[in-house]
């Protein structure tokens, strides 16, 4: 139990995916306009984070590991598939966000008309890949593992936009030089917060 | 095809992304990478011209299959054919130039989900025609690879006082040999490439007062 806090409270605040990693930018910068919209893709992130990396833990345990197949039957001990889980991991994150795409434009169609293009790009957000390459990395014991960690980094993503889109909302009152305003003081905002966020490295959990 | 090979509109598609559209300070696509594989100027070049290559390629073969691709699969389609060429891409770097691609290795993986590929291929590719898509791709990985190389310059000359490799600023000049002069370790790490990223944002929007945001 104390093993899962830890695993949660590290992948949102000490390897913050935005912060400590800047994986899944694109997307942040572009919709960090408004906290509303900024909300929509942060829990659409969270939900597929937290669905695709305990699909491919089982995945890279039960088929790609080296090993991973003698479940089936002991003459597969030696097969090592491991080769194949950037193109197998990559389908599992395409067909999810394929699903959520069709519930958000079922259920929230003025939601789906905001998020644009951004919803089919969550695909090929490097958060989403990125948090199965490091789960793989990471070696986790069991599934709750897996499961809190990608939760966590979803989390940690959506805490990320949120600040940036409440920084951005602010912005707009302030007397930001014109060809500065929009995407480049963005970036310089973002910056500045990642190098505020390397404090948190420092943290031992 | 009507238009002659580099009609006036074709040639439009090439230079366009190198300053009004450019991906990555107009368009806000392949900024992860941007900001991973700038340290340094060598593989921010090879980088560049990997997207280069997976970004035409892919943009060809959608463009030839956007009249059979249903519109539901269509992103699994559109990664199926990014992986393969990175894949590709992957292959010929090992064996070629292997010391940069082991310097590489992970980058490469992560064209895959370079954002790039994916907005160019759901906002030209799937209307357009194959040869003005090569081109639209040719050029957005241009304009892709000119800020990669303004940005591994400025980071690859403060943080380390390298350019490809090679000593720059003289040994003579640093403190810990008699100088008055410390390399900027904040170039080198990650916050830094956003923040020469925005300058350079400033600097093009001074010049092309057009792009300015309201």
């Amino acid at each position: 139990m104390e093993n899962l806090f830890n695993i949660f409270v590290k992948s949102i605040f000490i390897e913050n995916m935005v912060f400590a990693y800047f994986l899944g930018m694109c997307s942040f910068l572009a919709v960090s306009k408004s906290v509303k919209t900024a909300t929509g893709l942060g829990v659409a992130v969270i939900f597929v984070l937290g669905i695709t990396v305990p699909v491919d833990y089982l995945l890279e345990n039960y088929v790609l590991k080296e090993g991973a197949l003698a479940w089936l039957n002991p003459s597969f001990a030696s097969v090592d598939l491991s080769f194949l889980s950037f193109i197998m991991f990559i389908a599992v994150i395409a067909s999810m966000v394929q699903l959520v795409e069709m519930i958000v434009e079922k259920f929230a169609p003025v939601l789906y008309n905001q998020l644009g293009i951004f919803l089919p790009l969550i695909a090929v957000n490097c958060a989403i890949l990125g948090g199965s390459l490091f789960m793989q990395q990471k070696e986790f014991l069991n599934i709750a593992e897996a499961t809190t960690y990608g939760v966590g980094s979803g989390i940690g993503w959506f805490l990320a936009i949120i600040g940036v889109a409440a920084i951005r909302e602010k912005l707009q009152y302030s007397n930001v030089p014109a060809p500065l305003r929009g995407l480049g003081i963005t970036f310089i905002v973002t910056g500045l917060m990642g190098l505020a966020f390397m404090g948190f490295m420092g943290i031992k959990l | 095809m009507s238009d002659p090979l580099f009609s006036k509109k074709h040639l439009k598609l090439l230079t366009d992304p190198l300053n009004s559209s450019n991906p990555i300070t107009v368009q806000v696509l392949g900024i992860c990478s941007a900001l991973a594989v700038t340290a340094q100027l060598k593989p921010a070049v090879v980088m560049a011209l990997s997207v280069m290559a997976v970004l035409a390629f892919a943009n060809v073969i959608i463009s030839l299959l956007r009249n059979t691709i249903p519109n539901r699969i269509r992103i699994i389609v559109q990664l199926v054919v990014i992986a393969a060429l990175v894949i590709l891409v992957d292959q010929v770097l090992k064996a070629y130039v292997y010391d940069v691609s082991k310097q590489l290795s992970v980058f490469v993986g992560l064209i895959i989900t370079n954002c790039i590929l994916m907005g160019r291929l759901e906002a030209f590719a799937l209307g357009n025609r194959p040869w003005p898509s090569f081109l639209d791709g040719i050029g957005n990985g241009a304009g892709y690879s000119v800020i990669l190389i303004i940005v591994g310059f400025f980071r690859e000359l403060f943080g380390s006082g390298t350019l490809w490799g090679f000593r720059i600023i003289p040994e003579s000049w640093y403190i810990t040999h008699g100088g008055f002069y410390a390399n900027n370790g904040m170039m080198i790490l990650p916050p830094m490439a956003l923040i020469v990223i925005g300058i350079i944002i400033w600097v093009q929007r001074m010049r092309n007062r057009k792009l300015i945001e309201e």
